[in-house]
């Protein structure tokens, strides 16, 4: 099939058994691949009510149609499960090299499924497919099981491993890949643990077919072209995501002492020019990418590299934890990648534990004596490997903030910025209001990449709440989803401000199908009704409560920075809510209605 | 007489040249089966390192077939018919981009000095410019 590796490859850890069959022509139509193909499997395979860490649970990893071709960014991966943080449905995406290589050994999607009884590896060498033993990476860090791993199997091979931490059941464990890229949120990591399975190796060296070999090349050297042409090419290779930092400082969006503030007084060490000049080392790009946004950095003062920090760690883990040197984050940075736990639900969890210490509501006794005030290095970088480990107060914490908030009480549940279970990304949404219901409705809860909003409450009115707000974070909802669907990156298109419209030729050239944006938007709608219908069969009464934002957003106004005195009213959001639920054909409740299923065609497998 | 250059400080390892180059030298998308190679030297280092073909010629002068050959732009490629997979060329390269895998390739190969790498970097690594005398 043109456009793809061609089979599912299905791995069953409880018997060892391992087959392929083949990718089918119609799930390509329907749901493309990526983040589609992990909806529907999600959906049609794993049993309602599956314990997220039991057997019956599945670990699909995707590639898309465009994954490890020449497109820009062309190496986005999508894994999918039942997520142990929220009880709903885990979609993370994994840049890096790993995607293209599932393409090159002749693959689609890797379901893995039920529970090895022993600790194994998966190696995959085109058709050569083998659960290894993997007893001696048991309880290592993620750098030295990859370092390991391609110094045992040889460079081409593609890890991705999982840390001390998805060993342990950290509800936010994360998948580590090439020293740096991370499946990181909904505890992915957490159910490749549960697994027992410590790593994939991957190496294939098969061509990756299309339609039309000139029309192809043509069609991504026109993406290429316009990317180098970008004007925006420069100064983004230059800081990344980092760009973002002096702005949302600026305009009250950076998360600071748990989401209290949206600007903070040390942030201009967090900042991405002053990140740049004192510890970045390397760019280091996603497969394909000519505008890489990672960073390698080099912290002089610990003696270590890290890959990063990203902006949303250093929202989460610098200003959010009131850290303010840029130094001290990619510390904090490296430890979470190689304990193997997300650095922004970690960010979001502890900064929930500061709250509580600075409010009294912990004491030392139940920190076990560290000192949680906002801005102790030295406590962070002590509690992270008690998290992975789920020692004391690690154990607590390890469970993500909506679960520790309910164990503690003591009011601390209103402070705990959480949509669904799953603790907010790095933007600050007291007055912004379209970024705030893309928090309430993101699919697996409270991250920004599904529609990064925020620069467009800032361009029309950041209070504003109307129809045309709503229709663009559902037109976001839409079209930023369907590049983890295609397997590229969207950044390029973001960031770069390249011509949507150079997409569909190379789609077509390449898998022989003509689309259109809009059929493509049809697309990513099916797949989102899809996630939604997956909440409401697995949370028993599912509905409008699951999309509530955080209450610190509608009744604490920061009293400091940009947002100072300022708030979302609940009127507001109610009115976000009721004006989404209806332009998307869902009830007053917030589930698809019946006419919204079938004209998706999604009629007979939501009934299965 | 020109070459290839790589600035290796500037590479960020994506690939793209590989997947350019593969695409010209076979019509295929197969990164392994381009003729420039990224080293990626991490955790440490943390930087890339990338070798090209210098056009030196060493290859040409081994090959018992003569199927090392040069091309309009004066660049030593490979004519695919010609080639016995003998790999007398591999051992000789200088920067160890002279490929034999007989699992992928009925042939050796090498960079003929397409130029498709240098399109698809974003970071400007790759060019196309006069060999320099060396002392």
């Amino acid at each position: 099939m043109n456009g793809y590796g061609g089979q599912i490859l299905r791995v069953n850890l409880s018997t060892g058994k391992i087959s392929k069959e083949p990718t089918p022509p119609e799930l390509a139509r329907d749901f493309l691949g990526g983040r589609g193909f992990g909806a529907y499997f999600l959906y049609r395979e794993v049993p309602k009510g599956a314990d997220p860490l039991g057997p019956e649970n599945k670990l699909i990893i995707s590639s898309g149609p465009l994954s490890g071709l020449m497109i820009p960014g062309a190496g986005k991966c999508d894994f999918a499960c039942k997520s142990p943080l929220t009880g709903g449905y885990a979609g993370a995406s994994l840049g890096g090299m790993f995607t293209a290589e599932i393409k090159y050994a002749g693959l689609d999607s890797i379901i893995l499924e039920g529970i090895s009884p022993k600790l194994v590896y998966l190696f995959i060498d085109d058709d050569k497919i083998e659960l290894r033993d993997a007893a001696s990476l048991w309880g290592k860090g993620t750098f030295a099981v990859e370092k390991e791993l391609k110094e045992q199997l040889g460079e081409e091979f593609q890890i991705a491993c999982i840390g001390p931490g998805g060993e342990n059941g950290v509800a936010y464990a994360h998948i580590n890949h090439d020293y740096g890229r991370q499946a990181g949120r909904g505890g992915v990591g957490t159910v490749m643990g549960a697994k027992k399975l410590k790593a994939i190796a991957i190496r294939g060296t098969k061509p990756i077919p299309v339609a039309d070999l000139n029309a192809y090349r043509q069609a991504g050297m026109a993406l290429y072209d316009a990317c180098k042409k970008s004007e925006l090419l420069k100064p983004w290779i230059n800081l990344g995501t980092t760009m973002v930092t002096s702005w949302c400082d600026e305009v009250g969006a950076l998360p600071t002492r748990n989401f209290s503030a949206g600007s903070f007084e040390g942030g201009k060490t967090l900042y991405g020019p002053y990140m740049r000049q004192k510890i970045v080392i390397t760019d280091k790009g996603c497969f394909g990418c000519p505008s890489p946004c990672g960073k390698y950095s080099r912290m002089k003062r610990y003696g270590t590299n890290v890959e990063g920090p990203e902006y949303e760690t250093i929202g989460m883990i610098g200003s959010n934890l009131g850290i303010p040197e840029i130094e001290d984050v990619a510390q904090i940075n490296l430890l979470c990648d190689d304990w193997g736990i997300d650095t922004i639900s970690a960010g979001g969890t502890i900064a929930w534990a500061m709250e509580c210490y600075e409010r009294g509501i912990f004491t030392k006794q139940d920190t076990d004596g560290l000192d949680l005030r906002f801005g102790n290095v030295e406590a962070v970088l002590e509690l992270v490997p008690r998290i992975a480990r789920r020692e004391g107060v690690g154990a607590l914490l390890a469970q993500g903030v909506r679960r520790a908030a309910k164990q503690v009480g003591r009011g601390s549940e209103k402070f705990a910025i959480e949509v669904k279970g799953m603790e907010q990304s790095a933007y600050a949404t007291h007055s912004a209001t379209a970024m705030l219901l893309a928090y309430m409705t993101a699919d697996v809860g409270a991250h920004h990449n599904r529609a990064w909003a925020i620069t467009y409450d800032l361009q029309v009115g950041r209070e504003l709440v109307n129809a045309d707000k709503v229709a663009r974070v559902i037109w976001l909802q839409h079209i930023r989803p369907m590049f983890d669907t295609l397997g590229a990156c969207r950044l390029q298109w973001v960031e770069l401000n390249i011509d949507l419209e150079l997409y569909p030729p190379a789609l077509e050239a390449i898998t022989g199908i003509k689309r259109t944006w809009k059929d493509l938007e049809l697309i990513s709608e099916r797949i989102w009704n899809l996630t939604r219908m997956y909440w409401v069969r697995e949370q028993p009464g599912f509905g409008r409560a699951w999309d509530m934002p955080p209450p610190r957003f509608y009744t604490d106004p920061p009293k400091t920075g940009a947002t100072a005195g300022k708030i979302t009213s609940l009127d507001d959001v109610n009115k976000l809510l009721d004006l989404y639920y209806e332009q998307r054909g869902w009830d007053s409740n917030g589930l698809p209605k019946p006419e919204t299923l079938e004209r998706l065609g999604l009629t007979q497998l939501v009934a299965q | 007489m020109l070459r290839l250059y790589a600035e290796s400080s500037k590479c960020s390892g994506c690939r793209a040249c590989l997947v350019a180059c593969s695409l010209n030298l076979f019509k295929e998308n197969n990164p392994k089966k381009a003729a420039l190679v990224i080293h990626a030297e991490f955790p440490t280092p943390g930087v890339f390192k990338v070798s090209v073909c210098t056009q030196c010629g060493e290859c040409a002068a081994v090959c018992p077939t003569g199927a090392i050959k040069k091309n309009a732009k004066g660049a030593y490629y490979v004519d695919y018919a010609e080639c016995n997979l003998c790999e007398a060329c591999v051992p000789v390269c200088p920067e160890n981009v002279m490929f034999v895998r007989t699992g992928l390739a009925d042939t050796a190969w090498k960079c003929d000095l397409c130029g498709d790498c240098i399109a698809v970097c974003g970071t400007d690594v790759l060019s196309i410019g006069e060999i320099q005398a060396t002392a």
